[in-house]
C-alpha cells in the first residue's frame, strides 16, 4: 500500500510534529500547574487547618504550618515545588507524612490496570459494534445497536454500577461488591474483584466509542472513492479494511484516546462505588485535604497522560492515512 | 413515609425501583441467604465511613472512627472503659492512687511488652502523656492535656502526675484513644504498641491490616486472627459490601438504610445511643443572634420529634438544649422538655423587635443532619415572620471558614466521656470552641468547683444547675442526640452497644469472635 520511497520525508515530518507537540505539552503542563496551584490557593482553609480539623488551636495551626512550609509566601512555595520536580522529586505529602511517589505508586498501577483491561475489552467491542452498524446502515440490526448504545450513553455510570452491584453481589452473590486489590490476592482473585468495575466502565466508554466509529465509517462509506472502488470490483471486505478504515482512523483514534484518558483520571464514580484505590479518588482526597504536592503530582500525571494519548492518536492517524502522510 | 423526605425522585428510589425489577427477573434463581464467609478463619474485614491520606498511626492525631478503631487495636491506655457502665478501670496501670485528685500516682503492670519485645516502663508513659503539650505533635486534645502540670517517672514502673487543679474524672479522660501509650522516643508512632493486635500492613486511605498478638498481656484475648480495616466512604456501597458478605462489620449506616440491612437474615444492626449532636450556633457577639429573645425564639421553633422521625427514623434521642444526654452521668431530668411552641416563639420575636429579620443559616454535610434541620427551621421561621435562607456549604474547609464565623452556623460535637470535658471544651467562656461566644460567670465558677469536688451528690447538683443555665441562656440549640448505627454479620459474636461511639466505642476488635 504505502509507497516505500515516501518513507524518509514521513519520518522527518513526524519527528518535527512530535518535537513540536512535546514542547507545547511541556508548556501546557507548566500552565496547568500554575492554574492548579492558584485555584487550590483560593480554596478556603489550608492543609494545616484541614489536618487539625474542628479541634485546631491557633498555636497548633502555626506550628504545623511552619512544619509544612505553609508560612512561606505562595510564589516561593510554587517555585520550590517546581525546582524539586524538575530535579525529579515531586515532594512530600503534607498530610500522609510519606513521599508523594510512594503514595501514588501503588495507585497508579491500580488505575493503569483498570484502564488497561477496560481498554482491551471496550475498544474491541466498540470497533465491532461501530463497524457492523455502519455497514448495515438502516437495517434492523443497526437500529437495535443504535438504541442500545444511545441508552448506554444516556445512563449515568453510578446507576449502572449500583444496579450491577445489587444484581451480581447482593442478590446473586457471584462477584465481590468492592474491588479491593490487595497485594496478597492471586491473579484470578484480582480479575474477579475487578470484573464489575471493568464491566461498568466498558459500558460507559464503549458506547461513546461505538457511536463515533459508526459515524466516521458511515461518513467514509458515502464518499465517491468508495463508489469508485466498488465499480472497479474491489471486494467489500477489502474496501472496508484497506480504504475506509484508514481514512476513518483519525476521529476513531481520537475517540479512543479521549476515552482512555478518561479512564485514567475520570473513573471517580466507579472508584467511589467499588471502593477502588485508584488515582482519581486520591486526587479528590488531595483537594479536600489541601495537600498541594499530592494534588499537583496527580494533576501532572493526568495532564501528561491526556496529552500523550492524544499525541499517539494523532501519530497513528497520520501513519494510517496516506493523504496525511505527505 | 415521612412527609419531609428527599426530592420526589431520588437516586435511591430509582435504584430501588430497578433493583425491584432485577429481583423479579431473578425470582427463580434460588435463595441467596448463604453469604460468603471470610477466607481465613477468624479473619474479618471492617468497613468504616472515612479513610483518606489523613489516616494515622499516631493516637494523638486520631480524628475519625477509623483512626480510633485502629489505635485501640494496636495500643493500650493507662485506663480502659469496657462496658456500658462507662466506668474507667485500670489497664496498663495496675493501681492508681490519689488523695486529692490533683496529685496522682500510677503503678504500672509488670512484664507488659511492646510488639518489638521491649518492656513497658514509666519512660514510655511519661513520654506519651507529655507529647500532647508540644504543639509540634498536633495533638487533637492539646487543650485537655494543658491540665498536666508535671509528669515524672518514679522508678521503672511508677508515674507521678500533677494536675493544675483537681480533676475527679481523670481516669475516664485517660481511657480515650488519644491518651493511648506509645513507645518513648517515637515522635511519629509506627504502630508499635502493647495492644491486642500487631500491625501487618498500613496504607493511608487504602487499608490497615492487623494480626493477633500471641503474647498479649490479657489472657484469652483477642479471639480474632486478623482484622482488615478499609474505608468505603459511599454509604450505599458500604451497606452493599456488608449485604454481599465482602465485609463483616460496617459503621455509620444512615437511618434510611436500616431496613435494607434488617431484611437480610444473616445481618443485623446495632444502634448505639451516643452524645453526638449537631447544634445550631447563635453567636452572642453579633446581632440579631446576640439578642436573648432571638435565642429563645429559635429554641421554641425546633420541632424535635419531627427531626427525630424524618431525619433519624426515630433512632435518635430527643435533646433539651443542653449537651448532657439522658443516659450520661449527671443528666438533669428535672428540666422540663422544651417543645415546639409557635406562640412563645412569636412572643419572643415581638418582644425582641425581631419581626421581618432576614438571616442566612450555614449548614453542611460535615455537621450530621444540619441541612435538613436548617430547612425545617426555615419552614417554621416563615410562620412567625423570621426569614431564613439555608446556605449549604461544602464539608471541606467548613470548620476553618464557616463554623462560628457567621451569626448562625451548625456545629457537630463528638461524644466526650465526661460532663466536665463537654462543658470545659465547648461552654467555658474561655474555651477555644465556645461556639456561641457566650459568657456566664456563674457557669464558669461552677465548672471549676465541680471538677475538684469529691462529693458525688454535690457534683450532681452542680452539673444539674449548669445544664439548666445552658438550657436557658446559652446561644446553642441542641435538637437531638444522634445514635450511631453499625451493621454486622450475625456470625460475629459478642457485639453490644457501648454509648461512647460506634463499633462498641471503637473497641470491638479485642472483644468479638467469629462463629460459623
Amino acid at each position: 500500500m504505502a509507497a516505500p520511497a515516501a518513507n524518509a520525508p514521513v519520518w522527518l515530518g513526524l519527528t518535527r510534529v512530535v518535537l513540536q507537540r512535546i514542547a507545547s505539552a511541556l508548556l501546557t503542563l507548566l500552565l496547568v500547574s500554575i492554574v492548579i496551584f492558584a485555584a487550590a490557593s483560593l480554596l478556603p482553609g489550608d492543609a494545616a487547618q484541614e489536618v487539625l480539623g474542628q479541634s485546631a488551636t491557633p498555636e497548633q495551626v502555626a506550628a504545623l504550618r511552619h512544619e509544612m512550609g505553609l508560612d512561606q509566601p505562595a510564589v516561593t512555595r510554587y517555585l520550590d515545588w517546581l525546582a524539586a520536580l524538575l530535579g525529579g522529586d515531586p515532594g512530600r505529602s503534607y498530610i500522609a507524612d510519606m513521599q508523594v511517589t510512594e503514595l501514588i505508586g501503588a495507585r497508579l498501577v491500580n488505575s493503569l490496570s483498570l484502564a488497561g483491561i477496560t481498554a482491551l475489552v471496550s475498544v474491541a467491542l466498540a470497533l465491532t459494534i461501530g463497524i457492523v452498524s455502519a455497514i448495515n446502515r438502516g437495517s434492523k440490526l443497526d437500529r437495535a445497536l443504535n438504541i442500545v448504545t444511545l441508552s448506554l450513553v444516556a445512563l449515568p455510570e453510578f446507576l449502572i454500577a449500583t444496579v450491577f452491584v445489587l444484581l451480581f453481589s447482593v442478590k446473586l452473590v457471584w462477584l465481590p461488591s468492592i474491588a479491593m486489590v490487595s497485594p496478597e490476592a492471586t491473579w484470578s482473585e484480582m480479575l474477579r474483584s475487578m470484573a464489575l468495575p471493568v464491566a461498568c466502565l466498558t459500558f460507559v466508554v464503549s458506547a461513546q466509542m461505538a457511536r463515533l466509529t459508526r459515524a466516521a465509517v458511515a461518513d467514509q462509506l458515502d464518499r465517491p472513492y468508495v463508489e469508485m472502488a466498488r465499480l472497479k470490483g474491489v471486494t467489500f471486505r477489502r474496501i472496508i479494511l484497506f480504504h475506509v478504515l484508514p481514512n476513518a482512523a483519525g476521529p476513531v483514534l481520537n475517540a479512543i484516546a479521549l476515552s482512555l484518558s478518561y479512564l485514567m483520571g475520570g473513573a471517580l464514580i466507579i472508584e467511589t462505588i467499588f471502593s477502588f484505590p485508584g488515582l482519581a479518588s486520591l486526587m479528590v482526597n488531595a483537594v479536600t485535604s489541601r495537600d498541594m504536592p499530592l494534588l499537583q503530582a496527580c494533576a501532572m500525571i493526568f495532564c501528561a497522560a491526556y496529552l500523550a494519548l492524544i499525541l499517539i492518536a494523532d501519530i497513528v492517524a497520520i501513519l494510517a492515512n496516506p493523504r496525511l502522510r505527505s | 413515609m415521612p412527609p419531609a423526605g428527599p426530592p420526589p425522585i431520588s437516586r435511591r428510589a430509582v435504584v430501588g425501583g430497578l433493583a425491584g425489577v432485577g429481583a423479579l427477573a431473578l425470582g427463580g434463581c434460588g435463595a441467596s441467604s448463604q453469604r460468603r464467609a471470610p477466607a481465613i478463619r477468624g479473619s474479618i474485614r471492617v468497613a468504616t465511613q472515612l479513610s483518606s491520606t489523613n489516616d494515622t498511626l499516631d493516637p494523638a492525631k486520631g480524628a475519625t472512627a477509623t483512626d480510633y478503631t485502629r489505635h485501640f487495636m494496636l495500643y493500650n491506655g493507662l485506663t480502659t472503659i469496657e462496658d456500658e457502665s462507662l466506668v474507667a478501670t485500670p489497664s496498663l496501670a495496675q493501681t492508681i492512687e490519689s488523695a486529692d485528685r490533683q496529685n496522682w500516682y500510677f503503678d504500672l503492670r509488670r512484664g507488659v511488652r511492646f510488639h518489638d519485645g521491649s518492656e513497658l516502663t514509666s519512660r514510655d508513659v511519661v513520654f506519651s502523656l507529655l507529647r500532647h503539650k508540644d504543639p509540634a505533635t498536633g495533638s487533637k486534645i492539646a487543650t485537655v492535656a494543658e491540665q498536666f502540670e508535671e509528669v515524672t517517672a518514679d522508678g521503672k514502673y511508677g508515674v507521678r502526675l500533677r494536675l493544675t487543679g483537681a480533676n475527679a474524672d481523670l481516669l475516664t479522660v485517660l481511657a480515650q484513644s488519644h491518651f493511648l501509650i506509645v513507645k518513648a522516643g517515637q515522635d511519629s508512632p509506627d504502630g508499635t504498641g502493647t495492644g491486642a493486635f500487631r500491625l501487618g500492613d498500613f496504607q493511608p486511605g487504602v487499608r490497615t491490616v492487623v494480626l493477633r498478638n500471641p503474647e498479649y498481656w490479657i489472657e484469652g484475648r483477642p479471639r480474632l486472627e486478623r482484622v482488615e480495616v478499609i474505608g468505603i466512604p459511599d454509604e450505599v456501597s458500604r451497606v452493599n459490601a456488608l449485604l454481599s458478605g465482602d465485609v463483616q462489620i460496617i459503621n455509620a449506616i444512615s437511618p434510611h438504610s436500616t431496613k435494607r440491612v434488617e431484611a437480610e437474615p444473616s445481618c443485623a444492626i446495632m444502634a448505639s445511643p451516643s452524645s453526638l449532636y449537631s447544634d445550631l450556633v447563635m453567636r452572642q457577639d453579633e446581632l440579631p443572634t446576640g439578642n436573648p429573645h432571638f435565642v429563645l425564639a429559635i429554641k421554641h421553633l425546633i420541632d424535635r420529634p419531627l427531626i427525630n422521625r424524618a431525619i433519624y427514623r426515630n433512632l435518635s434521642t430527643i435533646a433539651n438544649d443542653h449537651p448532657i444526654a439522658p443516659f450520661q452521668k449527671y443528666f438533669n431530668a428535672e428540666i422540663p422538655q422544651r417543645v415546639l411552641d409557635l406562640d412563645k416563639a412569636r412572643w419572643h420575636v415581638r418582644k425582641g423587635g425581631l419581626e421581618g429579620v432576614r438571616l442566612p443559616i450555614y449548614a453542611t454535610t460535615a455537621a450530621n443532619g444540619s441541612v435538613d434541620m436548617a430547612s425545617i427551621l426555615q419552614e417554621y421561621g416563615s410562620k412567625i415572620g423570621l426569614r431564613f435562607a439555608v446556605n449549604r456549604v461544602p464539608a471541606d474547609g467548613y470548620w476553618s471558614t464557616h463554623w462560628m464565623r457567621h451569626p448562625m452556623t451548625f456545629g457537630d460535637t463528638n461524644p466526650r466521656p465526661t460532663a466536665d470535658l463537654i462543658f470545659s471544651l465547648f461552654y467555658d467562656s474561655k474555651a477555644e470552641w465556645n461556639e456561641s461566644g457566650w459568657k456566664n460567670e456563674r457557669f464558669d465558677r461552677l465548672l471549676v468547683e465541680a471538677r475538684g469536688s469529691a462529693d458525688e451528690a454535690l457534683r450532681a447538683e452542680i452539673y444539674g444547675e449548669m445544664q439548666q443555665i445552658v438550657h436557658d441562656k446559652c446561644g446553642v440549640a441542641i435538637p437531638v442526640f444522634i445514635s450511631l448505627i453499625d451493621g454486622y454479620d450475625k456470625r460475629l459474636k459478642g457485639i453490644r452497644p457501648i454509648p461512647l461511639g460506634g463499633l462498641m466505642g471503637y473497641r470491638f476488635a479485642e472483644h468479638v469472635w467469629w462463629e460459623d
